[in-house]
């Protein structure tokens, strides 16, 4: 399961912070210190993977730099570092493609929305979509609806099979 | 001048509040922006402010954002919050506006600050009809709040709503806020309704519902336990995703329990090769790999299910096989595939076939520039060589290269790894490495581990006695005080009892060298004061053993220690304590013995000592001096730390005395509890105790001295829950004749430790000993046979392999390859280590120093007692007391230890149970004993039965619920075929 998902920028200030099991804002804080106190003291062309107490002896880190950006998840032993890795690739290529270029400011006052994609991908500390392409396509839907309340989105009436994807 | 600045801001923010109305603004701070971003812009800002946030909310951020410290950023945010505080609560705030607020809220919590004021707005925003404001307002609590928060009540009826909602997105929405707000308690409300959508005609619904009933099965198992079988059906979904999705639920259900599972190997198999086979649409792939994130899930679950059983894992393999072969190692994420199936190949039955291909993947992954995937490559490897050892030899050099690389995870993956492959060849190599890197690091969780890791591998594989003891010497020096000191505990034991083999020359040469390396260190002033119990206590028992050093030698050395950690009181305590043992040992030797002027000197501060233990030890030194030779032999007999002692708990041998002194008309005993008014210690050492008030006579207690141990008697050793100060004057003449008792030769803590000062008081003068029996109220708490002799001794399997001679080989690294995989010795079987080996060890050694003065104390036992001696029928107080009445080591391990024995006590009964659990520590025995044949004996006398041998029979055996719940699994089995699952995607294929 996945534990946290964290986007801190280099000096260590949070842009988005997601955890799967509730903390308490104090919490929240230390481990955010925590790990970026570790991710500061990495050197360049190491591994991508901390092995971090965190959350008890199994959890383990794996942090991706983009841009100013560290992209931090925080999982145990049910999941797969490199799988993990790609899945931030996921993400951020998500982000990419709906904000255009995504930079660090973007996040910052798009959270909400950063948010939203997230959680088309992971729910409830699971792994739930790995394709780019669909959650863009949900969260076109989403922002269709948000902006024309009135105009909802009809369930179709036969099942759509995955073929139709 | 700050007020006026703050006036100005706050105008400011008014302007800009005016301003925020006017999309004008927007766009312009837009322009500013055009240079970081280019397309995409109106998605991100929405052309109604859709995603996009006010100018206050940007300058918010920016103003945080260029913040030169934390306290700046503390103030700005901090009147941010004053300011929303004041806003939120202002009336009719437009809708849009209040979501904004909700917004800042967010982000003020994710920065640290406390936003809990306005999280009730946000519990109102999910009851809006807008969805995008719904949304916000489920975003927000759920970051805001957790499951047990008291406003989650208020959000259960719109979750129940919304999921009734024909919009799917508000459904989702519903469902996203039902995997993190719904506790155990309102699981019902929702249930329902999300078993139903598991029917839902969209796919993305039907996943999530999958999800939040996942999410409440991990909240609570028993409150869905008989919606199980709705994963198990979800499995056969059309939609691959939803299918993807179950796995995550079905994973865990399996990790807890395979068995009712196993059925369902086929279908997973069947999964896995369509997948593998790219038949699910393309939207699956990512980089070229069909669904990795099911592949992977999949196998992890066939790790599980093939784990230890042949025929499921028969029909893993081929498809396995496949994966591998077909595996992209040119991306990450087929790596990640072929990562997954080496695991899975190590997790179940082996076949030759596939784990020749797992090495070859493992090869690959070593060989690697990424340090990514040679992390991985090491990880694959420990699990590998639990199947084949020999595999670790084909790597030897990528995994010395691991070892030395700059990446700590690397390193440290590459550590366990040497911990895992661990042979007596090699341990001196590894151990070496290990406690270099312990001393190189600084992240004390990382250390503790490390060290104690050091101290099982040494203790496992230790090639010499010598090695042995420089290492242990290594590893407290750097790591005392992280180490658990129970491992303090074991090296003394291990010290005074050598490596289990019956060959008194070794033992006594590993206390020489012991000793030797001790007296080396000892004037360090920086060692942690574990370590320096432990030398205290070896310098005490085995100092002068050897001849080699002189008993004032030694005696100085330890007066330094006393007097260099004056403020521990453990180390004085154990200082002292040595002390008196080396002087008895001199003076049973017949040789001459005088007091050092600084241990004249340190026995006077002790006795006017603030600690009421080191005060004590001090006064029982001094008395030890008055004695003779013998006496003194008698209560410190040399090297006798590993003789067991046995205890009457009953005080049998007394009974004859007892019926005696009834006969003659004395007053029977009277439990504590029986006696009227509470206790006064003054007022009863004033009472003569033959005066005592009547009452009627209770001769049931004594009518069964079962517990009649034949051999050894032993003093009670007791320990009064209050502290009594000892009064000198009364106190010599008691200890004249000679039952001064060493309260614990290198006993740890103060605070517990064993104390025989009540007993004695109770054999002493009628006075005093009446007052000791009230002060020492729980004087019952004798013990027995301390270990249970029954306990068969397994301590004896030591592998001590010689050691290997290195292949000298010029280049370096090749040298520690090969004295680290070079020795071919089959690796011994590896002992249990840690909680059984170590109680079996510890049977041994429960008796230090303290339980010496046992043979002399027997003999001043049965000096007159006065007749309320035996308040053996006092159970509950013995309760207490029993737990407290440890030797102190014993106690070190019994802290430990405690789990476990509580789960002894619940679950055993009967009057076995001492040969059961001689093995556990004296702590859970002592209430095993508690529980059984005496408590049963001396029940009726008290009148009240002890309260936890109630809870005992309570909660003995296993639940009836669980029981229920597992039949209810078991059947669901049963009615749910799966017959269909095996051609899932062939179905829909045609």
């Amino acid at each position: 399961m996945i534990r946290a998902v964290i986007v801190i920028n280099d000096q260590g200030k949070p842009r988005l912070v997601k955890f799967y099991d509730y903390q308490p804002v104090e919490k929240q804080q230390e481990i955010i210190r925590n790990i970026y106190g570790v991710l500061c003291s990495r050197a360049e062309n190491v591994s991508n993977f901390v092995q971090d107490s965190t959350f008890g002896p199994d959890t383990r880190l794996v942090y991706k730099t983009f841009a100013t950006l560290y992209f931090i998840v925080i999982f145990d032993d049910s999941e797969n570092e490199l799988a993990i890795l790609d899945l931030m690739q996921v993400f951020v290529e998500t982000l990419d493609k709906c904000f255009g270029n995504v930079c660090e400011l973007d996040i910052v006052f798009n959270f909400n929305k950063v948010h939203t994609i997230l959680d088309e991908i992971i729910l409830g500390g699971q792994v739930v979509e790995m394709s780019s392409s669909e959650v863009v396509k949900a969260l076109d839907d989403i922002t269709r609806l948000e902006k024309n309340p009135n105009s909802i989105v009809r369930v179709p009436k036969s099942i759509s099979g995955w073929q139709g994807r | 001048m700050l007020l006026l600045t703050l006036l100005l801001r706050s105008v400011g923010f008014y302007f800009f509040t005016s301003s925020i109305q006017n999309p004008e603004s927007n766009n312009s701070y837009t322009a500013k922006l055009e240079q970081l971003k280019t397309i995409g812009r109106e998605l991100a800002m929405g052309s109604q402010g859709g995603f996009g946030q006010s100018k206050e909310f940007l300058d918010l951020v920016k103003s945080i954002g260029e913040a030169r410290s934390k306290s700046e950023e503390d103030r700005i945010v901090l009147h941010e919050i004053e300011t929303l505080k004041r806003r939120i609560n202002e009336p009719d705030i437009p809708k849009r506006k209040m979501k904004e607020y909700i917004i800042r809220l967010v982000y003020i919590e994710m920065l640290g600050h406390d936003a809990s004021f306005g999280y009730i707005h946000a519990v109102k925003m999910t009851h809006d009809d807008s969805l995008l404001l719904k949304r916000t307002g489920y975003l927000a609590v759920t970051l805001f709040l957790n499951e047990d928060h008291d406003l989650i009540i208020l959000i259960v009826n719109t979750i129940q709503k919304d999921l009734k909602s024909d919009n799917f997105l508000v459904v989702c929405a519903a469902l996203n806020a039902c995997c993190k707000l719904i506790n155990e308690e309102t699981i019902p409300a929702v249930i329902q309704q999300v078993v139903e959508l598991l029917g839902h005609q969209k796919e993305a619904v039907r996943k999530k519902a999958v999800m939040a009933l996942h999410s409440f099965h991990q909240r609570s198992p028993s409150s869905v336990n008989h919606l199980i079988s709705n994963f198990r059906k979800k499995l056969s979904d059309n939609d691959p995703g939803v299918m993807g999705a179950t796995l995550c639920p079905l994973y865990d259900l399996i990790a807890i329990d395979v068995n009712p599972y196993k059925d369902l190997v086929a279908s997973f198999v069947n999964i896995l090769k369509q997948v593998a086979e790219r038949r699910l649409p393309k939207s699956y792939d990512y980089h070229q790999t069909p669904a990795p994130f099911i592949q992977i899930k999949l196998l992890k679950i066939m790790a599980l299910l093939g784990s230890g059983d042949k025929k499921s894992s028969e029909q893993m393999y081929t498809v396995i096989g496949d994966i591998m072969r077909k595996s992209d190692t040119a991306s990450n994420i087929g790596n990640a595939i072929l990562f997954e199936c080496v695991c899975c190949i190590s997790s179940i039955q082996p076949s030759p076939k596939l784990l020749e291909t797992a090495a070859d993947a493992i090869a690959k992954f070593l060989k690697s520039d990424s340090h990514n995937l040679k992390y991985m490559g090491i990880d694959a490897l420990g699990r590998l060589i639990r199947i084949n050892p020999d595999i670790a030899e084909q790597h030897q050099l990528a995994v010395i290269d691991c070892l030395e690389d700059p990446d700590d995870t690397l390193k440290r993956k590459t550590f366990e790894l040497l911990y895992k492959m661990t042979k007596s060849s090699n341990v001196e190599v590894i151990v070496d490495r290990m406690i270099d890197y312990m001393i190189s690091i600084n992240d004390s969780h990382y250390k503790t581990e490390t060290a104690s890791r050091c101290v099982e591998l040494a203790e496992q594989f230790a090639p010499s006695n010598h090695w042995f003891i420089q290492t242990m010497n290594k590893v407290f020096q750097h790591a005392g005080d992280l180490v658990n000191p129970k491992v303090a505990h074991n090296l003394m034991r291990l010290i005074a009892e050598g490596f289990g083999e019956d060959d008194d020359a070794a033992d006594s040469q590993l206390r020489s060298s012991a000793v030797e390396s001790y007296l080396k260190i000892v004037d360090d002033p920086k060692l942690p004061s574990a370590f320096l119990q432990v030398i205290c206590w070896v310098l005490g028992e085995y100092g002068t053993a050897d001849g080699k050093y002189s008993a004032s030698y030694i005696s100085g050395k330890l007066c330094d220690v006393a007097e260099a950690h004056s403020s521990d009181d453990i180390i004085r305590a154990y200082a002292v304590t040595a002390l008196m043992k080396v002087y008895c040992f001199e003076k049973s030797a017949g040789r001459k013995t005088s007091l050092l002027p600084e241990c004249q000197l340190l026995l006077e501060e002790l006795s006017a000592s603030h600690s009421s233990d080191l005060q004590q030890r001090a006064y029982e030194f001094r008395a030890i001096l008055d004695l003779d030779a013998n006496a003194v032999e008698n209560i410190m007999p040399l090297d006798a730390s590993c003789e067991d002692i046995e205890i009457d708990k009953s005080l049998s041998f007394l009974d004859n005395y007892v019926h005696k002194s009834l006969e003659q008309g004395a007053e029977p005993y009277i439990p504590e509890n029986e006696r009227s008014g509470t206790l006064n210690i003054s007022n009863i050492i004033n009472r003569n105790p033959y005066e005592h008030p009547a009452h009627s006579l209770r001769f049931e207690a004594y009518e069964v001295p079962k517990l009649v141990v034949p051999t050894k008697l032993s003093p009670a050793v007791t320990y009064p829950t209050e502290l009594v100060p000892v009064p000198e004057p009364s106190y010599q003449p008691t200890v004249s004749s000679g039952p001064v008792s060493d309260a614990g030769s290198g006993s740890g803590s103060t605070e517990l430790r064993l104390r025989l000062d009540g007993v004695q008081k109770k054999w002493g003068k009628p006075a005093y000993s009446s007052a000791a029996s009230s002060s020492t109220s729980n004087i019952d708490s004798q013990r027995t046979t301390v270990n249970g002799a029954t306990q068969p001794d397994n301590v004896t399997s030591k592998s001590r392999e010689p050691r290997q001679p290195h292949v000298e080989v010029s280049e370096e690294k090749q040298k520690l390859a090969a004295s680290l995989f070079g020795g071919r010795t089959a690796r011994p079987e590896r002992k249990q280590s840690g909680s059984a080996a170590g109680h079996s060890k510890v049977s041994r050694t429960t008796n230090h120093g303290e339980d010496k003065a046992q043979p002399t104390t027997v003999t001043t036992a049965v000096q007159p007692p006065p007749p309320d001696l035996l308040d053996l029928g006092e159970s509950s107080g013995a309760a207490s007391s029993y737990s407290s009445t440890v030797d102190p080591f014993k106690q070190l391990e019994g802290l430990l230890d405690l789990s476990q024995d509580g789960h002894a006590v619940t679950t055993t009964t009967g009057p076995d149970l001492m040969s059961l659990y001689s093995g556990a520590s004296t702590n859970g025995q002592n209430q095993n004993q508690n529980l059984n044949p005496l408590l049963n004996e001396k029940d009726n006398m008290n009148g009240a039965p002890n309260p936890s041998n109630r809870t005992a029979s309570l909660t003995k055996g296993p639940s009836l619920k669980d029981a229920l719940d597992k039949d209810a699994l078991v059947r669901q089995m049963g009615v749910n075929p799966t017959s269909q699952n095996p051609n899932l995607f062939s179905d829909l294929l045609g």
